[in-house]
């Protein structure tokens, strides 16, 4: 129980500074799981990390994985809980406030500024993500096969996926 | 811009559990095709803007516009089915995939797999980011903020914390400031 609470406890710090994201906060993850608390070693957390980074979904549910490593199933509903739930609710809030100001002539200007952060910290992970993945040729070709796609078509950008994941087993 | 359309509660579960389930580095580039070009809820600078708001928000941004996404169509309903269908499938996933993890890492085949999946998923990324900013058409001194933001983030690799921090009051102020200055108040 006190486990549970305390892994609760862990993830929701982490929730409330995590701006940005998963990625944003793994270094602090890292202090709190492994350094603070000791629950488990390095090559475990990379490992893990790792392995949501692979998986689909949202970057956030390594911490999900972290907790089920840590205390079965409890710990990961906990991790879970403890990561989503304090933004969920900041969120919740300001959608409602945003909704109340919604007449005020600033806001929509406001809310227009924050957007070119959101789409250069895309891009941002995009460049990220391509440093990581383009080890020779044909990773770069897929790569831009897969950029132009998107960039040029409204298709579902499922075809490239599919087709990378292909052109690697084939090739690779 | 096209026409916009509200989900049911059902197309608004389905929806965030195929952006989870695809979302193969981030959700953040199905989030987009799926909710302004497939369903057409929201037009390419209404969810820029709830995307903007995510962003300063701790928590993943995606995760943050789910909820407010979900409240804005049906309220707290809304915002619990959109949230859930973006966590339930890709965790159930992620947990086979740990189960399975010994075996699988070693099985011919699936490490080419990925890493194809991965270079894909790059490209996609980065065709988004282009994608938003040219349908968004933002002025040049935040074309200059989001400029900022990829380097500082991808090239000089600064905490995110402090690059959303310090850039979010300049592009707040600029953008303001045009604003009034296009449509000064009657």
């Amino acid at each position: 129980m006190t486990l549970l609470f305390q892994i609760f406890l862990a993830f929701a710090t982490l929730s409330l500074v995590a701006v940005g994201g998963a990625t944003a906060v793994l270094p602090e993850m890292h202090r709190l799981l492994v350094v603070v608390h000791g629950w488990m070693d390095d090559a475990t957390f990379t490992q893990l990390f790792a392995l949501a980074q692979a998986a689909p979904g949202p970057n956030i549910l390594a911490a999900s994985l972290m907790g089920w490593n840590i205390a079965g199933v409890g710990g990961l509903a906990m991790a879970t809980l403890g990561m989503l739930l304090p933004a969920a609710i900041l969120a919740w809030y300001v959608a409602g406030a945003t909704h109340r100001l919604r007449g005020a002539r600033w806001l929509k200007p406001a809310q227009f500024g924050l957007v070119p952060i959101a789409v250069g910290l895309i891009g941002a992970s995009g460049i990220t993500l391509a440093r990581a993945a383009t080890t020779e040729w044909l990773t770069w070709m897929i790569l831009v096969i897969s950029f132009v796609f998107v960039w040029r078509t409204k298709y579902s950008p499922l075809w490239v996926l599919a087709g990378g994941g292909a052109l690697g087993v084939a090739l690779l | 811009m096209s026409e916009t359309r509200i989900p049911s509660r059902a197309e608004l579960f389905l929806g965030y559990a195929k952006m989870g389930l695809l979302g193969f580095g981030g959700v953040a580039a199905w989030s987009r095709h799926i909710i302004v070009e497939e369903k057409r809820w929201l037009t390419e600078r209404e969810y820029a803007e709830i995307l903007g708001m995510g962003q300063i928000l701790p928590g993943p941004n995606v995760g943050n516009a789910s909820v407010m996404i979900g409240r804005r169509f049906h309220g707290l309903v809304g915002a619990l089915l959109a949230t859930c269908g973006l966590y339930a499938g890709p965790l159930t996933v992620l947990m086979g995939l740990a189960l399975l993890y010994d075996n699988f890492a070693d099985a011919p085949g699936v490490a080419s797999f990925m890493h194809g999946i991965a270079a894909a998923a790059a490209g996609m990324v980065i065709a988004t980011a282009l994608k938003m900013g040219q349908n968004l058409r933002p002025p040049p001194e935040l074309i200059a903020i989001g400029l900022v933001a990829l380097v500082a983030a991808a090239f000089l690799r600064l905490p995110l914390l402090l690059i959303v921090f310090s850039l979010a009051p300049i592009g707040v102020w600029l953008s303001i400031r045009r604003a009034y200055r296009e449509a000064p108040a009657k």
